[in-house]
């Protein structure tokens, strides 16, 4: 039944990521990126991973699209709507896109390494609190450092985008 | 149960999907969304393995991941403000100030 699941969400989360790439429009990709984002977070829950599956709805729907949203709503974007994408009009990024696709897929199933069917996970106990004490105690240097990027990103934004009169 | 090597298949499919989007598309908002869909991928490969391998470290460092991009697009769409207000243009190819 998990296969079934994760072939949906695959097909799902492909079918969106080239929307967001091929749309014209980027209200249109900002939607499509959106709908990926959801399906990358049922793809979380799959991963017996639910903590993070929240976090990515709250932070990339719930923020950072509503951030897009509003950026492409405050610009005018009818010029690039204009615009005409035409995907043969770079051949070596073209090739070299290729080359990195078959490389990878070539490695990954070459591998035999990468074959686990059963995760060793030992079901000991609750999982977020484990991850929890893991992020508070060992990585707790990190996660100050991530508060303090983020503040000077807050602040960095604030002046960015602020009116030069003001 | 998933083997593992669909979850590493899909965040490379993913991936190379993001990369189209980084090196191809000439809009910069399409640009900075493609940004996104590479951090996420990479995101699964990290879950993927903390998974099967398991090890809750993956589930941390893709929450570092996450902060990151979180900052990173808010300064970027800083960015972008100020530059249409400037300059006007949200085409890639415009945007060459930095050129020496």
């Amino acid at each position: 039944m998990g296969q079934g699941f994760f072939l949906l969400f695959a097909a799902g989360a492909v079918v969106t990521a080239l929307t967001v790439v091929l749309a014209r429009n980027p209200v249109h990709s900002a939607l499509a990126l959106m709908a990926c984002f959801l399906q990358i977070s049922a793809i979380f829950v799959l991963l017996e991973a639910p903590l993070l599956a929240v976090v990515q709805i709250f932070v990339y729907v719930g923020a950072i699209m509503v951030l897009f949203l509003f950026v492409i709503m405050m610009i005018d974007v009818r010029e690039a709507v204009l615009q005409r994408f035409l995907p043969g009009h770079n051949l070596p990024a073209l090739a070299l896109l290729v080359v990195l696709g078959v490389e990878m897929l070539a490695l990954v199933l070459w591998s035999g390494r990468f074959s686990a069917i059963e995760p060793i996970t030992p079901h000991e106990g609750d999982q977020v609190r484990q991850l929890s004490t893991t992020l508070f105690a060992d990585y707790l240097l990190p996660f100050e450092v991530a508060s303090i990027i983020l503040l000077a990103a807050l602040v960095g934004a604030i002046v960015l985008a602020r009116k030069e009169s003001g | 149960m998933v083997p593992l090597w669909w979850y590493i298949s899909l965040a490379v499919v993913l991936f190379v999907i993001g990369a189209a989007g980084v090196l191809l598309r000439r809009n910069i908002l399409v640009v900075l969304m493609s940004l996104e869909l590479l951090l996420n991928s990479v995101n699964i490969n990290f879950i993927a393995f903390g998974r099967y391998y398991g090890d809750v470290r993956g589930q941390i460092f893709a929450i570092f991941v996450i902060a990151i991009t979180a900052a990173e697009v808010a300064v970027a769409l800083g960015i972008l403000v100020a530059l249409v207000r400037n300059k006007s243009t949200l085409k890639i190819d415009d945007v060459t100030t930095m050129k020496g």
